[in-house]
């Protein structure tokens, strides 16, 4: 075919061809692409922390952050998957588990927690992609299980009036100071808990409710519109990324606009909490329980709603599986607010949702075009 | 006319890129020296071939007969001398096709002459003409068109409808034979709507061709046309896709569209059947866009099938730089093609070049099980967890899991952010289930 050519004319070198399957256009999108947005979106929430809890807020993180990454290279090396470390998965494990933790937390007690995450959490299943469960939810309640008092134990933010009713009083005594203090005789294992502690706005409403010692002055100072600022804007105890509810919401609005994450699984969990609190709220006379907007903005709903009830491994692909995902989440949070062993729920809740998680998606399959609904019999 | 926009479920919309080519008018390729006419160029069995070496042939002479009930007649392009060869086919591997050397008289063959008849004709005699003249559908499928044009007596077709959806980008050439000949798919409809007996025919066109849709309602009501503009989305100008939008009825899964009481043409199809009626003129050319950054001047143009594509691309004026691949097709559903020997057939709706920075280049990185590929699959079904199936080699498991329903358009793999090959996942999960079947 190749007499009577021009000379001007330039056809292509065919062995210079790529032949592969279709299509031959991609969108751009990647994975890395995805988790970098979700970093970025968890930088509000962190640079509050940071401003609130101070330094120790930052080394918190950092020391998650840099001790995920090195598991994730090592373990991921080990099963000969090279360049998983790369994906910036491991980033936002080690963001989530600091954000999850109290700026007083030693170090290796950090450590310890990312490991868990990182190893148990994600690459014992085989890395990204096969975990059943949300890697930093796992780190999280392992850490409860095994420092149970470290990690209820929470430092006040710089900016707290020792007036705040979240003020621990109770825990200034030297002794509890140096149970928490945890290995401090050891050099470097000193943390930044330097006798003064807090409580969760979650904590000392829901233990009282639980004692039955719970009252409506309680609740009623709780949930003053003062108070309410304070928990929007975060001066309030608790882990470091959980307190501010602005820097969360503008977090997880930022992640729906670039279509990163989907509005219904952290609508659905947040309505749900909204409602079932409210019932409760209601229903009680006295009410012994503060009602939707305390539940809502204190505690790690939101946290746990717009960046870990989302994480796409863990969670339905389908919207009637998100619906149903966040409704579940919601129910079980609040019962384990109200009436667990806990005060706090919802990293149970999302590891139990996760856990649904395949069940879910089989029985919310869309219906295939064509299909009748009918043909759904056989197991 | 109030501007009515229909849509399917899923769907994802690529950069169009239409704009390279949708302005240049459709020009006639130039007579060649050689032509190179594949045999089998449909779906369904090979035609038998009727000439040997050092035959003469005209133009428009029937070399290959239909072969069965799914099957078409080839013809020549142009008159002259045949010889037998196996050339490179457009899946890669050797194929026995004619090579016909021109004798320079471009002579048609007796029986090709204009019937100022052709109105009385009745039904039957407009679907013989139609399979004499090896009309396949144009649009890429290469569907022989007599045999939907044949619906068995117990499905009641009431709907014909013609696809100048275009939904793959880069591609053009549906869009200027609808500027240009619109008189002729509109003669085309009403004779495949004779031959079907329906009063029904729509035309499907995504309104980013504004200009044709107005164009084809300017005459449309005098053949009973209605033109329907659809909102741009790929794949929209997939059968059951296109069906769906315009009816509203859902053809069932393994089924084809005369179940859903349908038939769609090509608006391709639908001119090369008025061509046959009419004028008795066989399928030997058609309008195909060659296009893409690399091409120094990307058009339209009309080529006799047996075009090879490096005549193809010397009248597109050449290449400016190396493209990465060079496609029989759209960039969504096209082939890669490695030979500059493959020659165009009745389904090339576009060569296609694209540059390394266009291309997808997929990887196989484990699910992030993200779900976009669930919300852009036309066909509702779980690409993500197919492929994982598939990949584990579960044939069955995906059986269950509706692979057949899989119509390969390729929307799931453009958006899937780990990279996997997921249409080629899902050709293999179908090969494997019918050869499990077998």
């Amino acid at each position: 075919m190749a007499e009577g050519k021009k000379t001007d004319i330039k056809l292509p070198d065919p062995s210079k061809l790529i032949v592969s399957s279709s299509p031959h256009l991609h969108n751009g999108s990647s994975v890395r692409k995805i988790m970098w947005l979700v970093i970025l979106a968890l930088m509000p929430s962190c640079i509050m922390g940071v401003y609130y809890f101070g330094f120790a807020a930052f080394r918190v993180l950092a020391v998650c952050v840099i001790s995920s990454l090195i598991f994730e290279y090592i373990f991921a090396r080990m099963m000969g998957r090279n360049n998983d470390w790369k994906d910036g998965s491991a980033i936002i494990t080690g963001l989530l588990m600091g954000m999850l933790l109290s700026a007083g937390m030693p170090w290796w007690v950090c450590v310890i927690g990312c490991f868990i995450a990182i190893v148990f959490g994600k690459q014992v299943y085989g890395g990204i992609g096969f975990n059943p469960f949300n890697p930093a939810c796992v780190g999280r309640i392992a850490l409860i299980i095994a420092f149970p008092k470290m990690m209820t134990t929470w430092v006040p933010t710089r900016f707290m009036d020792k007036s705040f009713f979240v003020f621990d009083k109770s825990l200034l005594s030297p002794e509890k100071i140096e149970q928490i203090k945890g290995m401090s005789h050891l050099p470097f294992f000193h943390s930044v808990i330097d006798g003064v502690t807090c409580a969760t706005p979650l904590g000392v409403v829901q233990t009282p409710f639980k004692l039955g010692t719970a009252t409506e002055q309680l609740v009623g100072t709780v949930t003053d519109w003062q108070h309410v600022w304070q928990y929007a804007i975060g001066n309030i105890g608790g882990c470091i990324g959980e307190t501010s509810a602005i820097a969360l919401i503008i977090g997880g609005i930022f992640l729906i606009a670039m279509k990163v994450i989907k509005w219904y699984i952290p609508v659905s969990y947040i309505g749900t909490v909204a409602v079932f609190s409210t019932i409760v709220h209601f229903s009680m006379s006295p009410p012994a329980l503060p009602g939707m907007v305390y539940q809502v903005l204190t505690g790690g709903l939101l946290i746990g709603a717009f960046f870990m009830a989302t994480d796409m491994v863990t969670t339905p692909m389908t919207c009637k599986g998100g619906i149903i995902f966040g409704v579940g989440c919601g129910i079980i949070t609040c019962v384990i607010r109200n009436w667990g062993g806990y005060p706090e729920g919802v990293m149970f809740s999302i590891v139990l949702m996760n856990a649904l998680t395949p069940l879910i998606d089989r029985v919310t399959a869309n219906r295939p075009f064509g299909k009748k609904q009918t043909s759904k019999t056989e197991a | 006319m109030p501007v009515t926009v229909r849509l399917f479920r899923g769907g994802v919309h690529p950069k169009e890129g239409k704009e390279l080519s949708c302005s240049e008018p459709i020009r006639t390729a130039p007579l060649l020296d050689k032509y190179t006419v594949i045999l089998h160029q449909h779906i369904g069995a090979p035609p038998k071939l009727l000439v040997k070496n050092k035959d003469k042939v005209r133009k428009g002479q029937v070399i290959a007969e239909k072969a069965g009930f799914v099957s078409a007649s080839v013809h020549s392009p142009t008159s002259g001398t045949v010889k037998l060869v196996n050339c490179h086919g457009p899946a890669g591997s050797h194929t026995p096709a004619v090579e016909i050397t021109s004798d320079g008289k471009d002579e048609w063959d007796d029986y090709v002459k204009s019937d100022p008849d052709w109105e009385q004709l009745d039904s039957n005699e407009c679907r013989k003409r139609v399979e004499q003249a090896g009309i396949v559908g144009m649009g890429g499928a290469a569907f022989p068109t007599s045999v939907k044009l044949s619906p068995p007596a117990d499905k009641k077709i009431d709907n014909l409808i013609l696809n100048g959806a275009e939904c793959e980008p880069f591609l053009t050439a549906d869009h200027r034979l609808m500027l240009e000949e619109g008189e002729k798919i509109l003669t085309g409809a009403s004779i495949l709507g004779r031959i079907l007996g329906v009063d029904k025919i729509s035309i499907g066109i995504e309104n980013n061709k504004q200009d044709a849709i107005d164009k084809l309602r300017e005459t449309a009501s005098k053949y009973s046309v209605e033109v329907i503009p659809l909102r741009v989305m790929y794949p929209q100008g997939a059968e059951k896709q296109l069906i769906f939008a315009i009816t509203g009825r859902e053809v069932p899964s393994g089924g084809l569209p005369m179940d859903a009481g349908c038939v769609v043409q090509n608006v391709g199809t639908a001119a090369a059947v008025a061509d046959a009626v009419r004028e008795r003129k066989p399928l030997i050319e058609r309008v195909t866009t060659v296009t893409g950054k690399p091409v120094c001047n990307p058009g339209n143009w009309k080529f006799r099938i047996g075009t090879p594509l490096s005549k193809v691309l010397e009248l597109a004026g050449g290449i400016k730089k190396q493209p990465a691949k060079m496609l029989l097709g759209g960039p969504m559903m096209g082939m890669a093609q490695y030979s500059l020997e493959v020659t165009i057939m009745k389904n090339a709706s576009g060569v296609l070049l694209l540059d390394e920075d266009e291309i997808a280049q997929f990887g196989s990185q484990p699910c992030i099980r993200c779900g976009r590929c669930v919300e852009a699959c036309p066909m509702s079904l779980m690409p993500g967890t197919l492929s994982q199936m598939i990949e584990s080699e579960k044939f069955d498991l995906a059986e269950y899991t509706n692979v057949m329903d899989c119509i390969e358009c390729g929307s799931c793999a453009y958006v899937c952010p780990a990279l996997r090959p997921l249409v080629q996942h899902m050709k293999r999960g179908k090969a494997e289930v019918i050869a499990n079947r077998k």
